[in-house]
């Protein structure tokens, strides 16, 4: 037996004892079937669909009145709407890093996160995705990032990591949503099934496809569904590498450097985990889910938060020391007036939010708290936030010609375009946890003890059948 | 129906209800065994060498996914090279105008997507779905195979059905319940 989890190896259990096929199968699937929808659904989904309202104001304003009314202007061209791009972009990321690196990896645990993970992921593009659009001034043709045929023969510019962008990001968003949707099809045909109310029994039916848990179609499925996660592992990290080239590309000092790609992957996976973290410690506590979110899925996804947030602190300590090493005076003013300039303030706090407050993660105590985890998880938030904000602006606001130097403030309307999405996000996972599965059904069931060893996770285990045989 | 003159449903198969995987792995493999050919099993979740026993090929899925990579690749690579060299060739201070390291990230990006939607059409296109009605949603009990039950069934179409020796096989393997199956 090669089984990544047994009992009394490796800390908690990653399913709580006494758990059957069909109990896991109700406890999942009555959390969408429940005729009554609990009040705190009502509450919730009422405040992140005001913020979402928030939202399209803001849009429409801006579409009436052009991108004057954000605070970008010379010298500073890109600012919220690129800082929440990345922020937004880079949460996504532990959806995809939990649903096919986890799987590839054998992480048993993953199973009961994964679901909302890659939900989570896909809200998390669909904000990220709304800037760039927004930031281009005409976002009605936005048509043109798109090689298609034109009276004026003009193709994208195929250099350029803005266009590799447009592909990576809409590549990223697609191969998400399928990786989602096929994930769940075998759920769908579980709530078909179990749906008393006709009108549900035709949504799940028409989802499920007519999916009958045939030996043959889970054979081509799990080879699907493998092969899928092969496919995600180096897209996930394409993906933030591209982002990070937006930067990197250019010559703007602070920007230019070889260390963003892997720094920039790092840090949308310590920003993803936290707010997986904030999604899953409310969840599993108000729907009554501590018996599949287990102690040991906080604990692992703490280690993962400690373990990513290291990484961005050494990011933080080399782009220090290479601006000091090059002797390049622009590069040294830079990190200078990061540190002393007018954005200080920010910077410093950044170091506070990303490298102080995971070091509380080397305790157990706090693994295991999931009030101090929660936490930690926002504060984590706002310090990825604030690492963009630092990116982005103290490059851009002093560059190399004192003459063209200015400073960068947010307005009113770009504060409401970046709370609006976060409003979205919410409303859309409200959405989500009351229509679809939050947990993947079938994947909990072969974790249960009495499936065995023949119950197979999405990864064939050839040690198992080499011992059978 | 005009094969049917009493106008009875024709039967689809003979179905019978297992509580535990092991047990329908083992008929899978006993009915294999006994001759039989034309059968699927029903499960919750995916069971390691269930295929196997039923005796099911190895599936075509991962060529038709590599197909779908370098057809990908094919499509990024040729849009890009024909129109930075023969549609609309810009000459930039001399620099080649197949630059094909800044090509690179495109293609991957569309290998990877076109790989990815071979991967889920392929899979339902070889299953057959989105398959709105089928035989075995007739059971009585065959909701509980997206529960907590595993089916096996053995097709009328199958050369050896005979519906009284399919019975005795099925209680010799120590099937919970047979139920006939209409087409």
């Amino acid at each position: 037996m090669s089984r990544a989890v047994q009992p009394g190896r490796g800390g908690p259990p990653v399913i709580e004892p006494g758990h059957t096929y069909a109990t896991v199968t109700d406890k999942i699937s009555s959390i969408v079937l429940a005729r009554r929808t609990p009040l705190f659904w009502v509450l919730g989904f009422f405040a992140s669909f005001t913020l979402t309202m928030v939202l399209l104001g803001a849009i429409s304003y801006l579409l009436a009145k052009g991108i004057g009314i954000w605070g970008v202007n010379q010298p500073v061209g890109w600012g919220f709407a690129i800082i929440n791009f990345v922020w937004w972009i880079g949460i996504g990321h532990a959806g995809t890093l939990i649903s096919a690196i986890l799987l590839l990896l054998r992480q048993e645990w993953r199973t009961s996160i994964n679901r909302f993970a890659e939900a989570m992921t896909l809200f998390a593009v669909a904000c990220a995705g709304l800037f760039p659009l927004l930031h281009m001034g005409r976002p009605w043709l936005a048509y043109w990032l798109l090689p298609y045929p034109n009276t004026m023969a003009l193709w994208p510019q195929w250099r350029s990591p803005l266009v590799w962008d447009v592909f990576a990001v809409s590549t990223y968003a697609s191969v998400s949503l399928l990786f989602w949707f096929v994930g769940m099809i075998p759920d769908l045909a579980t709530l078909r099934d179990r749906a008393r109310r006709k009108g549900f029994q035709i949504f799940y039916g028409m989802l499920a496809m007519g999916w009958r848990g045939s030996a043959l179609h889970w054979y081509r499925y799990e080879t699907a569904y493998l092969l899928l996660a092969g496919l995600a592992t180096p897209l996930v990290i394409s993906v933030h590498t591209v982002v990070s080239f937006d930067f990197t590309i250019g010559i703007i000092p602070g920007w230019h450097s070889t260390i963003f790609p892997p720094y920039f992957v790092a840090g949308a996976i310590y920003a993803g985990f936290a707010m997986v973290l904030l999604l899953a410690i409310p969840l599993r506590a108000v729907y009554g889910l501590q018996d599949f979110i287990t102690m040991r899925h906080l604990e692992n996804m703490a280690k993962i938060l400690l373990a990513t947030g290291l990484i961005v602190g050494y990011g933080y300590v080399i782009e220090a020391f290479m601006s000091w090493y090059s002797a390049n005076p622009y590069e040294g003013y830079m990190i200078g007036n990061r540190m002393r300039g007018p954005y200080a303030p920010v910077y410093w706090s950044l170091m506070l939010c990303n490298i102080v407050a995971p070091q509380f993660l080397w305790f157990k105590r706090v693994r295991t708290s999931p009030p101090v985890l929660f936490g930690i998880a926002v504060v984590v938030s706002i310090g990825m936030w604030l690492e963009r904000f630092v990116i982005v602006v103290t490059s851009l606001h002093r560059d190399f010609l004192p003459s063209s130097w200015g400073m960068y403030f947010p307005t009113i309307w770009d504060w409401a375009t970046f709370v609006g999405t976060i409003g979205l996000f919410l409303a859309l996972m409200f959405l989500f946890i009351r229509f679809l599965p939050m947990i993947s059904i079938f994947e909990m069931r072969t974790l249960v003890p009495e499936a065995g060893p023949l119950a197979m996770q999405p990864i064939p285990e050839h040690s198992v059948a080499g011992e059978e045989g | 129906m005009s094969s049917n003159p009493m106008h009875l449903p024709r039967v689809y198969g003979l179905l019978a209800e297992f509580e535990r995987p092991e047990e329908l792995v083992e008929a899978a493999r006993r009915a294999r065994e006994a001759g039989y050919r034309r059968m699927d099993a029903y499960t919750p979740f995916p069971i390691h060498g269930l295929s196997d026993a039923l005796g099911f090929g190895r599936t075509k899925l991962p060529l038709v996914v590599l197909a779908g990579g370098l057809i990908g690749c094919a499509t990024a690579l040729g849009m890009q090279w024909f129109s930075t060299t023969i549609h609309y060739p810009i000459n930039v201070g001399g620099r080649p105008l197949a630059s094909w390291p800044s090509f690179i990230p495109i293609t991957f990006e569309l290998t990877v997507l076109f790989a990815a939607v071979f991967a889920v059409l392929g899979m339902l296109g070889m299953n057959g779905l989105p398959m709105p009605y089928h035989p075995v949603f007739n059971a009585p009990r065959f909701a509980f195979a997206s529960r907590d039950r595993f089916f096996l069934c053995i097709e009328a179409k199958d050369p050896l059905f005979n519906e009284r020796s399919i019975r005795a096989f099925f209680e010799s393997v120590g099937a919970r319940e047979v139920v006939e199956v209409e087409e």
